[in-house]
């Protein structure tokens, strides 16, 4: 399961938005407990991919060093991973299980539909190495504080 | 005997970083120190103490696998000009990082 507070998992359904027609990235921080992918913080990422934005993702290796290190001095880890597929469904494709590597990761996907974010969908990437991975369907619990306005 | 502190005066030790997928093979360790004077020789090092890491880091050739990307500090080893037979110092840092990527088609 994914664990996400409603304002981080609408950020990241924005971030769909704001880079329509091209696809958004960025990377889940928090912590994994008892099969639970908590997040307590998203991060925009940049898509290096700017030959193709429009139906391809890549987060520099460099961002990613930088994110982690962000991560580990909050005492969190990378739980996941997000991007958005402009007019396309909110599920994984062929290229998106050819480039997970993140065993134990939540990647979302959310469809932007005409520059709106639509459907959002969580995949667990299981199995134990390249060999065997597969993507399972994961269900989303939204946290919304409370007190939090409307 | 041998005391991590005269450890320290002798040997190198510097830092690999274990991404989160990774950390099943190093008992849930996120860094790990080891003694070594080159690239290369570290992440022989890491693999030798953890066996379950190698067929995750290399591929049958003995290669890193493409989607695995190893940054000495803030650099790609892969365009260091001595590649993995760049000597490293004990401040030195290794990031073990797989790449993120994918798309709708």
């Amino acid at each position: 399961m994914l664990r996400i507070q409603f304002s981080d998992y609408e950020a990241l359904r924005e971030h769909g938005r704001q880079t329509y027609p091209h696809e958004c990235c960025g990377v889940l921080l928090g912590r994994s407990v008892d099969g639970v992918n908590e997040v307590e913080e998203i991060v925009e990422a940049g898509n290096t991919r700017t030959d193709s934005a429009h139906n391809r993702y890549n987060i520099a290796p460099v961002e990613l060093i930088r994110i982690q290190r962000q991560a580990r001095a909050k005492s969190l880890d990378i739980v996941g991973f997000y991007h958005s597929h402009p007019d396309h469904p909110a599920q994984w494709s062929a290229t998106d299980i050819a480039e997970a590597h993140w065993l134990g990761c939540s990647y979302v996907i959310t469809k932007v539909a005409d520059g709106k974010p639509d459907v959002t969908n969580s995949f667990l990437l299981r199995g134990t190495g390249e060999e065997d991975k597969f993507f399972e369907d994961e269900p989303i619990e939204i946290l919304v504080a409370v007190g939090a306005s409307k | 005997m041998t005391n991590k502190n005269n450890k320290k005066n002798y040997w190198r030790d510097m830092t690999i970083h274990i991404p989160t997928p990774l950390r099943t093979y190093t008992n849930g360790l996120d860094s790990i120190p080891v003694t070594a004077g080159t690239v290369g020789d570290a992440l022989q090092e890491l693999v030798t103490a953890y066996p379950g890491l190698k067929g995750n880091l290399f591929a049958a050739d003995g290669k890193l696998r493409s989607f695995v990307n190893v940054y000495l500090n803030e650099e790609d080893i892969r365009y260091l000009s001595e590649k993995e037979a760049t000597p490293t110092t004990p401040t030195d840092e290794l990031t073990i990082i797989p790449s993120i990527a994918g798309g709708c088609r």
